[in-house]
């Protein structure tokens, strides 16, 4: 994205120098504390280093990787993660889309909605994790309360079930990252040209022509970026399962950096994790190049 | 005109539905968080409390050391938002206003640090920050915070600069203000609000960030309020309902309250990264 499209040269000014100067306080801490240490985990991931070793941690060359392409619980993770990822975002953009939609019109219950929305958003994960495990609570829970009340079931205990618990956190995945996709789809919805939307109604287009003629082609790119986004933060989301199940039950739900984590704080494989954060990036990275480039083609038309 | 009732009323539907999604698990806590021990352990759990009491919280703050607990978050979330933010601006601003190949590796960067999972980084700073005798130590958190902030701000803040006219700052240059007079005089006032918002959004990412808090501290006079809230939850994943739900939802008001100040510029500043970056 950066290197595709090479900036024409800027005439050098005469106030570069400052420019260094305003640059430079952000510059220093991205390089040692992010890209550094982005780097030394890359290195690692080639390493056999523990936590407590004695020995001095030696050079492995592709060992991990090897080890992690056996490694069947790992695969398992990885599958959970995808599906896990996909079954949220999915779900999670239509539903946003059509609610961002309503939340558009002239609707009387609508600031509630609105006001409703933030919530979640700045709920600490944990909670969202915390207040999910009340509702999903096999006799306290109220899913389970009111499923009695209609008699359709009594006491399951939706997070500990072989069948339930991935359905389960995926909903409340969906739960805790639509107010964002809502919010960023509605202040998209405000760049679409009304005057456009007028006339195409004035030629007689039905709501769903006027949705595709005008409305999704300005929609596109906040469209496109929220769900490349919320695929990768969904891929590499931790906390809300690690307190919904920690991983449970059997392995059911545990996502690959639940797994990571507990290989690296857990067991101190800190090389192996670290190769396992590799092959994470990897895949996003596939991902990502395959979403830049299907926006790139977008941009062209 | 019958047919535009019947869409109306499916809207209406909608939104209700939308509304029982989001608003049920909220009043749910709520209500949990306020019930009496014996109208918790039953079959059938009240919709709502019929005898509230406070005594969950009275609770919550006996078993875990809560308050220490907010004063360690407030702390540590405070300086990694003032920190991130002052080393933010003055590359946001360049980053607006300079189109060169630093700005456009910088908006590369923005992006791609979204992207790595973060056990990939939390390893070598794990490593690194035990070197330096900071695990277990807020300030290490603290740095750990501010970098991690760091992406977000600038990418907002990018923005809020964008939104601020160049003509204005060419005009004060016309009038013989210098380059930092203009900045300080012209730019930082209108800019201030993006700045606050930038600010705050970036507390309440360190006074939600559970991860690293997890990973980084170990005792719980250091730890802050999102791994004291799990300690309520046992090791068989048994838990006090009552106080469990107290103790969340006072970890929640917070961030809920500054956040009802900021969610419309945040919005904006988001959809403004996303199209434009």
């Amino acid at each position: 994205m950066t290197l595709a499209t090479a900036p024409p040269r800027t005439r050098p000014r005469r106030h570069d120098r400052g420019v260094w100067f305003l640059v430079l306080p952000a510059l220093i801490p991205i390089l040692l504390l992010s890209v550094g240490p982005l780097l030394y985990g890359i290195g690692l991931a080639f390493t056999d280093s523990q936590s407590g070793r004695t020995q001095p941690t030696r050079w492995t060359g592709l060992q991990n990787f090897s080890d992690l392409l056996h490694d069947s619980l790992f695969w398992d993770s990885f599958r959970i993660g995808l599906v896990w990822a996909v079954g949220v975002t999915v779900p999670q953009f239509l539903l946003a889309l059509g609610l961002a939609l309503l939340l558009n019109q002239p609707l009387r219950m609508r600031w509630l909605a609105r006001a409703l929305a933030i919530v979640p958003w700045a709920m600490p994960e944990v909670v969202v994790g915390i207040m999910w495990r009340l509702v999903y609570h096999p006799d306290a829970g109220v899913l389970n309360e009111t499923l009695r009340q209609l008699h359709l079931g009594d006491g399951t205990d939706w997070l500990a079930g072989l069948s339930t618990a991935l359905p389960a956190v995926i909903v409340v995945g969906i739960w805790a990252g639509m107010p964002t996709t809502t919010v960023s789809l509605l202040a998209g919805l405000q760049n679409v040209p009304r005057e456009l939307h007028e006339a195409a109604a004035v030629d007689g287009a039905g709501a769903w022509r006027r949705f595709r003629t005008v409305t999704w082609p300005a929609l596109r790119p906040v469209a496109l970026a929220m769900t490349a986004l919320n695929f990768i933060w969904n891929f590499n989301s931790f906390a809300l399962v690690y307190v919904l199940t920690n991983g449970g039950p059997g392995g059911r739900t545990r996502l690959p950096m639940l797994f990571a984590y507990e290989e690296a704080f857990r067991y101190g494989q800190f090389g192996y994790a670290a190769a396992m954060g590799c092959v994470m990036v990897a895949v996003i990275s596939v991902l990502l190049a395959v979403y830049l480039a299907g926006r790139l083609k977008g941009d062209d038309q | 005109m019958i047919k535009r009732r019947a869409g109306r009323t499916g809207q209406y539907l909608a939104l209700v539905g939308y509304l029982v999604f989001l608003g049920f698990p909220l009043l749910w806590l709520v209500s949990t968080a306020f019930k009496p021990p014996r109208e918790l352990a039953t079959l059938h759990p009240t919709w709502w409390p019929k005898h509230p009491t406070l005594d969950n919280f009275r609770q919550a703050f006996d078993e875990q050391p809560l308050l220490h607990a907010a004063l360690n978050s407030l702390l540590v979330a405070l300086s990694s938002a003032v920190i991130a933010v002052l080393l933010a601006t003055p590359m946001a601003y360049v980053m607006a206003r300079h189109r060169s190949r630093l700005s456009r590796a910088a908006t590369g960067w923005v992006v791609v640090s979204q992207a790595f999972p973060f056990v990939l980084v939390i390893i070598p700073l794990f490593l690194i920050l035990k070197r330096l005798h900071l695990i277990n130590a807020l300030p290490g958190l603290v740095m750990v915070y501010v970098v991690w902030t760091l992406p977000f701000a600038l990418w907002m803040l990018t923005g809020y600069v964008r939104a601020v006219p160049r003509e204005l700052e060419e005009a004060a240059a016309v009038d013989g203000a210098g380059r930092l007079r203009t900045l300080v005089s012209i730019t930082a006032p209108l800019l201030a609000p993006g700045i606050v918002a930038t600010g705050l959004f970036a507390f309440i990412t360190a006074w939600n960030e559970f991860f690293f808090a997890l990973v980084l501290l170990k005792t719980p006079e250091k730890q802050t309020m999102p791994i004291i809230l799990t300690h309520f939850i046992g090791a068989e994943g048994v838990a006090d309902l009552g106080p469990l739900a107290a103790a969340a939802l006072l970890a929640t008001l917070p961030s809920l309250l500054l956040f009802a100040l900021i969610q419309r510029r945040i919005a904006g500043g988001m959809v403004a990264g996303a199209v434009k970056g």
